[in-house]
């Protein structure tokens, strides 16, 4: 369960209820979160750092104040688990998908307590959601990639078929990468639809594995159920690394925003991967 | 009283007089300004301002201020603490002498002249008696008789003080004589209208000329003031509710109480002069109400009605006028000598009258005098006349103006109205472009009919039999089979060049409306086999078969010719605009199979991509710094429409949509719903061997309780792990009854398709599907201690999908949870259904 809020911090969230902030070069706890009622699933930082959402089982969002410690808000509206969370680019909107099929859009600036708008379009329960710019991408249990275009007005769906874990922009933003449960990855071109690469090889099967795109749109890296992170090349398609995390499902990871160094998860650990040949820092998280 | 005899009398003196100076005592000396201090009742001293609230300031220095400046009220606002709305009253700003006793707003009890006691201000209880009267209780100013003020006004004191007596009037003193002339003059006006009213100025003038010498001078006469007292309730001006004299004494009211001439009635008789004892003194009266305890005589209670009252003859003898019933206003008839008008010199019929206002003159505008060299002919200018323009007019007319020079020349052709152009110069007119198609219908048709069209004009002999030839097609393709319709449709669109403006009886769906298209293109080709082979493999049978005829069946509807002739109009819109009917989103998703298929073959793009209108809210845009793209519309999400509330098959069509999203499962696992397994049976049994596949629950099954969901699901876990056989058995005759089911059925329809051994326990669960489920009860306790250690392996897997059911109505979602417990994966369990539908119109 890790992220980078940026590429210094890092969020975790676990089953203890409970969020903390680590320094991913030091490796050290900073601060621990807590105030949910269930188990988190899912936090994003805000681009200046000084708030952090998060979401738990227990169907809320909360906005973080980073320095205190203190919630600034408890965002109540959703019917089920909420699954995944993101702030916009400039922290003023937080949207969050939920099991209920729903994605919410919560504003930070007003003493609102309704979300601004609710995207119901989902048939199913959303697992995924990215933001980037005025784009809404979100990947949902009914097999389909939903991208809402603020700025035209329009909502694209593109029918993946399979149940989708996860979905992320390129860096370039033209460029949609999807995650689902036919143990396949996929990139789609975004305007199109089209597809332009499929990467397999790795277990994606029942689990909520994450996906992601290198810093450099050089390669695909994805979770895998067998204790591996794969790694593919982007234009090829072949496989370059097949990472050893560990025996367990490697639940989650991120990719630094500019260095090329990668953030997994596993089994109450997160594991700092740098780019140099075999130097792995380890950082134990005891939750 | 006082009399003008001697001169000192006149003078009148005002206010008390100074006590006379004694002449020893020393001066005063007079008090220097700064001595001459004032100190309220408190001792402070008071400071000497102006004129206002009686020279003295004030507050601090006629401000609102204090000695260390003017502090506003803490204005506190806060998070917390809202600041309260500040409500000021004028009490706020005065002060407690003005509060006190004398002041503006004295915060004590006191009496006030209104009611104290003793003293009486006879007029003006005249007056309010004179308006009780017509109140709707009279005398209800009896309350106030008895409490009247204790302090005569002080311009009553004033006028007391020069000689004023209660009960006289105020002014010059009069002499008797001048007086009664005056009153014998108005009384001479009057006396035609008025009965002489025994009122106290016949009996002062019959004393009056008994002793009143020459040289006396009299009071004049009091003046009952108006009441101006101010209306109170809430009837209208004039509104005089039940009048008492009506009421309580037994008759009519005599007259209107006027105020201004005292000699009414009513008021003689308030002012005590009037006739006493010959009328009761009140009370209800009238034959219903008998005699009350008060009355001192017995009158004739009991009405006795004598026969001389009511007329016993027909047509007898005529009431007075003898105008047989006419009822013309009483006043036209009594005012008919009077008004008689010198100006009408006939005999006025009787009934009538002369009008009082004189008739509207008519102005006569005389016609214009004609020159005197003007002769009545006309002549045309022959160059003016363009016959050839006269459109409308028959060829002969037309000659015959043209000989007789008459005139029938139409200014323009714009001018001439819309029906004398024709369609090309409306268009030329409007900037319409030309329209793009066939511009006659001769065009439309085939050669070989046109041909026959033209022989058969020339011939002037058509019958409807021909034409019952060439429309006999259409009949005869619903007669037909499908196979010869087939055929016929092959007939008809064989070697038709593709026309871009075909006719898309699919539109709604582009890829049933694209294999459509496949399907003609084929039939242009030539094909024989053209249906079968555009229709979708992964479809099933059943659809495939609906679908062949749809196919065939619009085909032959739209065929070529026609096709042509639909360039001609547009269709209409799918909107429905009933009284009952519901929000449905405008655009729906398409066809599932054929994305299923296109993702089946990785052709990802437009067979997968569909593109629709979407409205984010017009905070959001402001929030993502991203300008409105729909600015003005209210709308937000994605537009709706109206459908139908009350068709089954509205949602029929949503439901089926969904249904089929059901198979969105992992192809490797190959998981696919019973739909699809008859046509492609063989393939998938390759992929099928060993996996568990869970057949796709229908969707009333969704709709069913919780717990019977889990039951359900567990049953059907079981089963999957075995029997394939069973499955397939059913799908022979499932596609309608699965449909029908699926929207129809109710839970106790699903042991058809679970297992025999579960059937009993199902039927427990869904007695108790009203209450809480005990087990789902359990479940959802254990799966609170799921999330934080991990429990066996069966049951944590149970609590989970049941959390997710009790606690998302209506969703029932693949359980993608970030894993914390790798038990989860072990248990291979997944629910494969993910329907949603729309739970209102399928509740049973």
């Amino acid at each position: 369960m890790a992220r980078a809020a940026d590429g210094n911090y890092l969020l975790s969230c676990g089953s203890d209820k409970s969020l903390k902030l680590w320094s991913v070069s030091r490796g050290t706890l900073l601060k621990t979160y807590s105030g949910h009622g269930y188990e988190v699933l899912d936090a994003d930082g805000s681009y200046d750092n000084g708030q952090i959402c998060s979401c738990s089982s227990d169907k809320t969002v909360i906005l973080w104040d980073v320095a205190t410690g203190q919630v600034a808000r408890k965002l109540r509206g959703h019917a089920g688990k909420v699954n995944c969370v993101q702030f916009n680019e400039e922290g003023t909107v937080i949207l969050s998908g939920s099991i209920d099929g729903t994605v919410r859009c919560w504003d930070t600036r007003s003493r609102r307590f309704e979300a601004i708008q609710v995207l119901d379009e989902a048939t199913d329960g959303v697992s995924s959601l990215k933001v980037a710019q005025h784009e809404l991408l979100t990947g949902s249990v009914d097999g389909r990639v939903r991208r809402y275009d603020l700025r035209m007005g329009q909502l694209h769906v593109d029918f993946i078929s399979s149940p989708i874990t996860c979905v992320c922009f390129s860096q370039d933003g033209q460029c949609t990468l999807s995650s689902s449960l036919d143990s396949a990855v996929r990139l789609l071109d975004k305007s199109t639809g089209e597809m332009l690469g499929e990467y397999t090889g790795h277990k994606m099967k029942g689990y909520k594995l994450d996906c992601c795109l290198s810093s450099k749109d050089t390669h695909v890296l994805s979770c895998s159920e067998d204790g591996h992170v794969y790694c593919w090349d982007l234009v090829e398609g072949s496989l370059t690394l097949k990472l050893p995390v560990g025996k367990a499902v490697v639940q989650s990871l991120s990719f630094h925003p500019t260095e090329t160094c990668l953030l997994t998860a596993m089994e109450g650990r997160v594991q700092v991967w740098g780019a140099e040949p075999e130097e792995t820092d380890e950082v134990v998280l005891a939750t | 009283m006082a009399s003008d005899s001697d001169g000192d009398e006149d003078f009148v003196s005002y206010g008390t007089p100074l006590e006379p100076l004694e002449e020893d005592e020393p001066r005063k000396k007079p008090v220097p300004l700064h001595e001459q201090t004032v100190k309220d009742e408190k001792g402070r001293f008071q400071r000497f301002h102006g004129a206002f609230t009686g020279g003295f300031s004030a507050g601090y220095y006629n401000t609102v201020g204090s000695k260390e400046g003017w502090a506003p009220a803490t204005f506190v606002s806060s998070r917390q603490q809202k600041a309260e709305k500040q409500l000021a009253r004028p009490e706020d700003f005065m002060d407690d002498e003005d509060l006190g006793e004398h002041g503006i707003a004295p915060a004590q009890i006191t009496t006030s002249q209104e009611f104290s006691s003793s003293r009486r201000d006879e007029a003006r209880e005249k007056a309010r008696a004179v308006n009780a009267q017509a109140a709707l209780i009279p005398g209800d100013t009896l309350l106030e008789e008895l409490i009247a003020p204790a302090r005569s006004s002080i311009g009553v004191e004033l006028l007391r003080k020069m000689g004023w007596k209660e009960g006289q009037g105020v002014g010059p003193r009069v002499k008797r004589k001048a007086r009664r002339q005056q009153t014998g003059v108005g009384a001479r006006v009057y006396s035609s209208t008025m009965p002489p009213a025994g009122s106290e100025d016949s009996e002062d003038d019959d004393d009056d000329d008994d002793f009143a010498p020459e040289d006396v001078t009299f009071a004049p006469k009091d003046v009952t003031p108006v009441d101006f007292s101010p209306r109170s309730g809430v009837r209208g001006l004039g509104y005089r509710g039940l009048d008492p004299g009506m009421a309580l004494l037994g008759r009519a009211a005599p007259e209107h109480i006027d105020l201004f001439k005292p000699q009414s009635e009513t008021r003689s008789r308030l002012f005590g002069a009037a006739q006493r004892g010959s009328r009761r003194g009140g009370g209800v009266a009238g034959q219903a109400f008998g005699v009350g305890a008060l009355e001192d005589e017995d009158e004739d209670v009991y009405h006795k009605d004598s026969m001389s009252r009511y007329d016993t003859e027909l047509g007898g003898e005529e009431p007075g006028d003898g105008l047989y019933g006419w009822t013309a206003p009483q006043q036209y008839t009594k005012r008919r000598d009077k008004s008689k008008d010198a100006s009408y010199l006939g005999k006025i019929l009787e009934g009538f009258t002369l009008t009082q206002r004189a008739g509207e003159e008519k102005t006569i505008f005389p016609p214009p005098t004609l020159p005197r060299d003007y002769r009545p002919v006309h002549r045309f200018h022959l160059t003016s006349v363009s016959v050839s323009r006269l459109s409308g007019v028959s060829p002969a007319l037309a000659e015959a103006l043209r000989t007789s020079r008459g005139h029938m020349v139409k200014e323009e052709p714009q001018q001439g109205g819309r029906h004398q152009l024709d369609s090309g110069q409306r268009r030329a007119l409007l900037g319409e472009d030309v329209l793009q198609g066939p511009s006659s219908v001769m065009e439309l048709l085939k050669p070989e009919d046109r041909d026959r069209l033209l022989n058969l004009r020339n011939s002037s002999n058509a019958t409807d039999s021909r034409h019952a030839t060439s429309s006999a097609l259409s009949g005869a393709a619903s007669s037909s089979g499908l196979h010869q319709q087939q055929q016929e449709a092959l007939a008809s669109w064989r070697g038709v060049q593709s026309s871009t403006q075909s006719f898309k009886p699919f539109e709604k769906n582009p890829s049933k409306q694209a294999r459509y298209e496949l399907y003609l293109d084929r039939l242009r080709q030539g094909d024989r086999d053209a249906v079968e082979q555009s229709l979708d493999s992964g479809m099933t049978e059943w659809e495939r078969s609906r679908e062949r005829e749809e196919f065939v069946r619009a085909s032959i509807l739209y065929r070529p010719s026609s096709s042509s002739l639909t360039a001609r109009f547009t269709s209409a819109k799918h909107d429905e605009d009933d009284g009952d009917t519901v929000e449905v989103s405008r655009d729906q998703e398409g066809d599932v199979d054929d994305k299923q298929a296109a993702v089946k073959m990785k052709m990802f793009g437009k067979l997968t991509r569909e593109t629709f209108e979407w409205h984010p809210d017009k905070l959001l845009c402001k929030r993502f710094n991203v300008p409105d793209p729909f600015p003005g519309s209210g709308l937000v999400g994605m537009p709706k429409v109206k459908r139908d509330k009350f068709s089954v098959f509205n949602f029929l069509t949503v439901t089926e949509s969904r249904e089929t999203t059901a198979p969105p499962k992992p192809p490797e696992t190959g998981k696919r719903s019973r739909w699809d397994i008859s046509d492609q049976k063989k393939k998938i049994k390759e992929e099928e061997e060993g996996d568990a596949s869970l057949p796709a629950c229908s969707s009333s099954e969704q709709q069913t309780a919780d717990g019977t969901k889990s039951v359900d699901q567990k049953s059907s876990d079981k089963k999957s792990n075995g029997d394939e056989e069973e499955e397939e058995d059913e799908e022979e005759s499932r596609p309608p009854m699965d449909l029908f089911k699926a929207i129809f059925a109710s839970s106790s329809d699903e042991k058809s398709s679970s297992s025999e051994g579960e059937s009993e326990e199902e039927e427990k669960t869904k007695e108790d599907e009203g209450k809480v489920e005990p087990q789902a009860l359990n479940l959802f306790n254990i799966s609170s201690s799921v999330t934080s250690s991990s429990t066996s392996v069966t049951v944590s897997t149970c609590a989970n999908q049941q959390t997710g059911n009790l606690k998302i109505s209506g969703t029932f979602s693949q359980m993608l949870v970030r894993q914390r417990q790798p038990s989860w994966l072990s248990t291979k369990k997944r629910f494969s259904p993910r329907h949603h539908i729309n739970p209102a119109p399928i509740i049973r």
